[in-house]
């Protein structure tokens, strides 16, 4: 049963929300949305849910129109970024609500419910109050909730976002276990976020959204290997991918008086306007390297996030290990540059380490 | 420091309890004297200040025709037109106001707030100007002096603090929390039903307090709009008042009329310091 989109587009405002979005999502899968905040991920959610309808365009499941269908009957579920649970209920209530709602036999709701309870870990928590629970676990009450439906259409609207650091790689595993275990077989899976390392980590199809128009779709490690353009760079890097201008020239690649020899994919492109991407993960300490100039040093986790400048050029690079540095202290880099990517003057993609186009 | 705070506190809080309960033991007292005892002094001690009687209480029920002003018929019908106003204030006045918290209306450049802001300004007009079209509207539909048009006129007056209260309620409830009934099976009236409704309860308990006392306190409306048929116990217990003041029955008549707002006072208490919705969103 697959769910085709075709040409959406939603633009309550000034601004298009959605726009000439398609798809074509095959049951089993898992799809993630990657794009940053209002780039339109919840309004694709909500439409597909069918809480917007779209100005234009056409979406069909198991090949009749999904936009006749009112929300109420079209048998899907949704986890929202907020802990959206039902606060005058209990927690067995809440999970068991949209059984009721079919006007199931009661033992079959309890089994079910069961069943959803353990699969999110909750077992033992049935009467207790949702306020009386911590975001994590009403988040999972949520997520309980839209399993025990068997719903075709599973969405998942940044579901880890509202929640701290431990919790969210704790939940962000059990998703994945969840998501390979048999659930996957019969639904399809949306899955929005903007975190670039959750969307490798779910290793799912990606469709990256960014002010409503779909940039890239394509297999997890396809849009990290290949991204086709500056933007989808961007949004699939954190930190973002550091650009910088450069001019390639007799195979040597140049900017601020710097000059390394240009990698074997590279060497080809003499056009002017041409872009370097380098990640930040691809830069590195080297006493030989060189001299950049540090404008901000944060330590986040175990890993330390160097802004650094030289001449006009601003770059980040990260370092898997905690290193203290004031401002204005010069530190020396170099860059692997075999990584490098390189973008046309319009964004797109010359060429990639990874043999995109020019490689 | 401590300490001293603890008897500011205990301080304040005897000298506000003397202010409140001070007027209810006045007219208690008051209500078990004659005139003598009445103007003889401040006294405070039945049979030790003055010799206490129950004239004061035996005139309420009494039939004019043997002297008393009867206030039983009054006081139900009192009873009868606030409750029906306010219930069905609260029921339009709920479905209205979510209406206006969830979907968006428009016409020309009359929008939502526009409307919610109608409803307010019926209470922002003062009551004489509503009175005379009130008048000739219940007098061409033949409902002057009637139950019936008195609980027109009310849910005309009690409707706009219902809307009032309930929109800014439903304004606070996630909207995610219909949506998330909608995607659980729900039609729009079911989540309302289910969903919204059961989470709403403080509000609704807030919006018909106030409908209650509003309704039951109300003098002026009750006063124009109905002559002997039918009349409200506010009306009936002015119309104690004679040449001489009968202060025993004028407290006992007070005290009467009070004791209901105590009673929903006391149920809603206990209810508005529940809070229903704190966990819907973090």
């Amino acid at each position: 049963m697959d769910l085709v989109a075709n040409n959406l587009s939603y633009k309550p405002d000034d601004q298009y929300h959605l726009n000439e979005v398609s798809f074509n999502f095959k049951e089993g899968n898992l799809y993630t949305i990657l794009g940053r905040t209002l780039s339109g991920k919840t309004t694709l959610l909500k439409t597909i849910a069918g809480l917007l309808t779209p100005d234009s365009g056409e979406i069909e499941f198991d090949g009749k129109n999904f936009l006749k269908v009112p929300v109420w009957e079209r048998n899907v579920a949704m986890v929202y970024q907020q802990f959206i649970n039902y606060p005058h209920l209990n927690v067995f209530e809440n999970i068991s609500f949209p059984l009721k709602q079919r006007k199931i036999d009661q033992t079959v709701i309890n089994d079910k419910v069961m069943d959803a309870l353990k699969s999110v870990g909750l077992v033992g928590f049935e009467n207790r109050k949702i306020q009386e629970l911590s975001g994590g676990q009403q988040q999972r009450v949520s997520l309980a909730r839209s399993l025990v439906k068997n719903a075709k259409i599973l969405l998942l609207d940044e579901p880890l976002v509202n929640l701290d650091y431990k919790l969210r790689e704790q939940l962000r595993e059990e998703f994945k276990n969840l998501f390979s275990k048999g659930l996957a077989d019969e639904t399809i899976l949306i899955y929005s976020t903007t975190d670039p390392r959750e969307t490798m980590e779910l290793n799912g199809e990606v469709i990256v959204l960014d002010e409503g128009k779909v940039l890239q779709v394509g297999p997890a490690k396809e849009i990290f290997e290949n991204p086709n353009s500056l933007k989808v760079a961007e949004i699939s890097n954190d930190p973002p991918m550091n650009i910088i201008e450069a001019k390639i020239s007799d195979n040597h690649i140049k900017f601020e008086g710097i000059d390394v020899e240009a990698p074997q994919h590279l060497s080809k492109l003499t056009e002017d306007g041409l872009k370097i991407g380098l990640r930040s993960s691809d830069i590195e300490l080297n006493e030989n390297g060189h001299e950049f100039e540090v404008e901000l040093a944060e330590i986040s986790g175990s890993e330390t996030l160097l802004h650094l400048k030289r001449g006009n050029t601003k770059i980040i690079v990260s370092i898997e290990e905690v290193l203290n540095f004031k401002i204005h202290d010069k530190i020396k880099i170099n860059f692997k540059i075999d990584k490098a990517y390189a973008f046309h003057a319009d964004g797109k993609l010359a060429s990639s380490p990874f043999g995109g186009l020019n490689g | 420091m401590n300490k001293l705070y603890i008897f500011l506190k205990y301080f304040f809080i005897v000298v506000w309890t003397v202010f409140v309960v001070a007027p209810f033991l006045w007219a208690l007292t008051t209500s078990f004297k004659d005139f003598q005892s009445v103007n003889g002094g401040v006294t405070y001690i039945p049979w030790l200040d003055f010799e206490p009687n129950l004239e004061g209480w035996k005139v309420l029920i009494k039939s004019p025709a043997r002297g008393g002003v009867d206030i039983i018929e009054p006081y139900f019908n009192s009873l009868f037109v606030t409750c029906t106003a306010s219930l069905i204030s609260i029921i339009l006045g709920t479905l209205s106001a979510y209406a206006l918290s969830r979907y968006t209306f428009k016409a020309g450049f009359v929008k939502n707030n526009d409307i919610t802001f109608f409803f307010i300004s019926q209470r922002i007009m003062p009551p004489i100007v509503l009175s005379i079209p009130f008048f000739l509207f219940l007098s061409s539909i033949n409902l002057l002096d009637s139950l019936t048009g008195l609980i027109v006129v009310y849910i005309v007056l009690l409707m706009p603090i219902a809307v009032w209260i309930m929109v800014d309620f439903f304004n606070k409830v996630p909207r995610e929390i219909d949506e998330t009934a909608l995607i659980d099976g729900c039609n729009p009236y079911q989540a309302f039903l289910k969903v919204v409704l059961p989470n709403s309860i403080p509000g609704l308990i807030v919006a018909g307090m106030f409908c209650i006392i509003f309704g039951w306190i109300d003098f002026f409306f009750a006063f124009i709009l109905t002559f002997t048929e039918v009349q409200l116990l506010p009306v009936k217990i002015v119309a104690l008042n004679s040449s001489v003041t009968p202060w025993w029955s004028l407290s006992a008549s007070a005290l009467v009329s009070v004791a209901p707002l105590i009673i929903v006072a006391f149920i809603v208490e206990r209810y508005l310091s529940k809070g229903n919705l704190s966990g819907a969103i973090k």
